[in-house]
């Protein structure tokens, strides 16, 4: 039931204040013709609302939930209880800055932290999410080439096994996709990346470990072709919770990365974020950052980079998210983040060792964060696809992995269970995964036809995406 | 899965009907099959031009968007628009659910006979 279906005309409740401006009414003329509809609804009543809602989502806080590429990982309640100083939230962005110092502390302390981690010079935490930071890059890379009057770099190579967003966020920037296929173990063809490089690259964009979650060997070899051609690389930081704190991005030969601070830095995710996204350069690419980098040693100054690219948020990206990765960062400490990192993908190859005897992986090899698995032989042999195991997990009180990605993978279940998960978790959902295997075996129906105990049952993709219903009818 | 005998196909699974100096191209039903339900489809406009081996167009169903590769180079000299409105029709009739008709061909690939196609899908498949 939604909202505007629940409580009772004139019904109110005490959470707004008195209005204490004079009260004027339009002209009969001037006012609308239909009702707002706006619901009316009692305290009591919109906290149940909102409760039952709760309850019909599945979110990091209810159970596992080992979606590929994405780190869905437990966010420490810590993080919240500094978001929430009233240091950090009674401020304003237009404040002077020696009023803010602290708040520019924060913002100063997390981008040095961050460049030690990724191995860069200066990082803007202004872009609010993953694809965002991957546009920020991007320009910053096209900034850089036109400084030096070189105009005719109009492409990005960009594997296929890469996330959906890379060529998205290159076309955005103005730039043509050259895609380029993987070799037989997921990671760059490097003669295929010879053939592509070129004096009309402008850049290449890699995660490392990459999507099958594999870390690519010849990294230093690739970050070499390109910038022999004359290229920028760039470091799509989705995967950088495999390596935190025990490989730089930096030191892999990258020119500029983006980081998620939702995922890697523990900060909220999706619904719950915002997100938050920061990117990262070397110090030939510093002078295009956005502005507002912090600086100084006793007081405090904002600085707007000499040839900066201009602004990509408003403001200062989203600062209490920043609060809560500074504090992650400062809570694990230079001993902690390695150690998650080498958690995740220990729990990653956990689960991939005790799975790999039922399930095909799609690369049978010690893992890096995350795996993914080909179920197109059991998809031949009982008819059960990657979709109804995953639908199968729903009914298990599982999220499912992220399906059908990377595209280079047939009927693909990407899994990264992160660092933050227990054994006998994983335990569960190993046997889990195993039970399915045998119910697609003797009893492929009943997959087809999950999850059957979630509040909505198979939802049908299909008819949504080729009718979608986008707004609501009033009955009144 | 469906063949038609007196089409041409190609190793990306698009079939190509050769009517005079036109060519006229679609999906396999093998093609739509591993697709899925199709839900969106983008094609090119009148006048483009196509070339061997690229993507002309796009399908999309509710696990990804695929890429549709020209059989041959040329210029498109029609669109079906019907499929625009009803991607549907590419799951249902796919060889009656046409594409793109190109005229001025200037290369075209090595295409395979109906049982050509049979033994590659086939041997594809192991």
């Amino acid at each position: 039931m939604l909202i505007f279906e629940k409580g009772k005309e004139g019904r109110g409740l005490s959470l707004f204040p008195e209005c204490d401006v004079e009260v004027v009414m339009p002209e009969e003329k001037d006012r609308r013709e239909r009702t707002l509809h706006l619901p009316e609804l009692s305290e009591n009543e919109i906290s149940r609302h909102y409760t039952e809602l709760a309850k019909k989502c599945h979110g990091v806080n209810d159970g596992f939930y080992p979606l590929g590429s994405c780190t869905m990982k437990y966010n420490p309640k810590i993080n919240e209880e500094m978001a929430a100083l009233p240091g950090f939230t009674e401020i304003h962005p237009l404040q002077p800055a020696h009023t803010v110092q602290g708040c520019m502390e924060v913002m100063k302390t997390l981008e040095e932290y961050l460049c030690e981690i990724t191995g860069m010079k200066n990082m803007t935490l202004q872009p609010a999410a993953g694809a965002h930071g991957e546009f920020t890059g991007l320009l910053l890379i096209k900034a850089y080439h036109e400084s030096r009057g070189d105009k005719k770099r109009t492409k990005i190579i960009v594997p296929d096994s890469a996330h959906g967003t890379n060529p998205a966020s290159a076309v955005m920037a103005g730039f043509s996709v050259v895609s380029i296929p993987s070799g037989p173990d997921g990671c760059v063809d490097l003669e295929k990346l010879r053939e592509a490089a070129g004096d009309d690259v402008a850049g290449l964009m890699l995660t490392n470990p990459n999507t099958v979650g594999l870390f690519d060997k010849n990294i230093l070899e690739i970050t070499k072709i390109i910038h022999e051609c004359g290229g920028q690389c760039y470091y799509d930081g989705a995967n950088l919770n495999a390596v935190m704190g025990t490989v730089r991005p930096g030191d892999m030969g990258f020119d500029v990365i983006h980081l998620n601070l939702h995922k890697t830095f523990s900060t909220p995710h999706g619904g719950g974020g915002p997100g938050s996204g920061p990117v990262g350069c070397k110090e030939h690419l510093a002078q295009f950052l956005p502005s507002v980098l912090v600086e100084g040693t006793e007081e405090l100054k904002f600085r707007k980079p000499e040839h900066s690219i201009g602004e990509m948020k408003e403001f200062y990206g989203n600062f209490l998210v920043a609060v809560r990765a500074l504090t992650y960062v400062m809570t694990l400490g230079r001993e902690g983040i390695p150690e998650a990192s080498q958690n995740a993908v220990l729990n990653a190859n956990y689960m991939m060792q005790k799975l790999k005897d039922l399930y095909t992986m799609a690369y049978d090899e010690v893992c890096m964060h995350e795996f993914v698995m080909s179920l197109s032989d059991l998809k031949k042999k009982t008819g059960v696809s990657a979709m109804d195991i995953a639908k199968g997990l729903l009914d298990n009180g599982i999220h499912p992995p992220t399906m059908y990605f990377p595209l280079i993978v047939d009927e693909a279940l990407m899994v990264e269970p992160t660092e933050t998960e227990s054994k006998e978790t994983m335990d569960k959902a190993i046997q889990v995964f195993r039970d399915l295997y045998e119910m697609a075996e003797q009893d492929a129906e009943k997959l087809h036809n999950a999850p059957v105990k979630t509040p909505v049952t198979r939802l049908d993709e299909v008819g949504a995406a080729r009718h979608p219903v986008l707004k609501y009818e009033f009955s009144k | 899965m469906e063949l038609r005998e007196g089409l041409l196909y190609s190793k990306s699974h698009e079939w190509v009907k050769e009517e005079g100096d036109i060519a006229i191209i679609g999906l396999t039903d093998f093609a739509q099959s591993e697709l899925g339900d199709l839900v969106f489809v983008n094609l090119p406009e009148e006048g483009d031009e196509v070339s061997v081996g690229e993507s002309f167009s796009d399908v999309e169903s509710v696990k990804a968007v695929s890429d549709v590769y020209s059989p041959v180079s040329g210029i498109v000299c029609e669109i079906n628009e019907e499929l625009l409105d009803a991607p549907e029709k590419i799951n249902e009739e796919p060889y009656e659910a046409w594409f793109i008709k190109v005229k001025d061909i200037t290369e075209k690939e090595e295409l395979l006979s109906a049982e050509e196609y049979e033994a590659f899908v086939e041997s594809e498949q192991e």
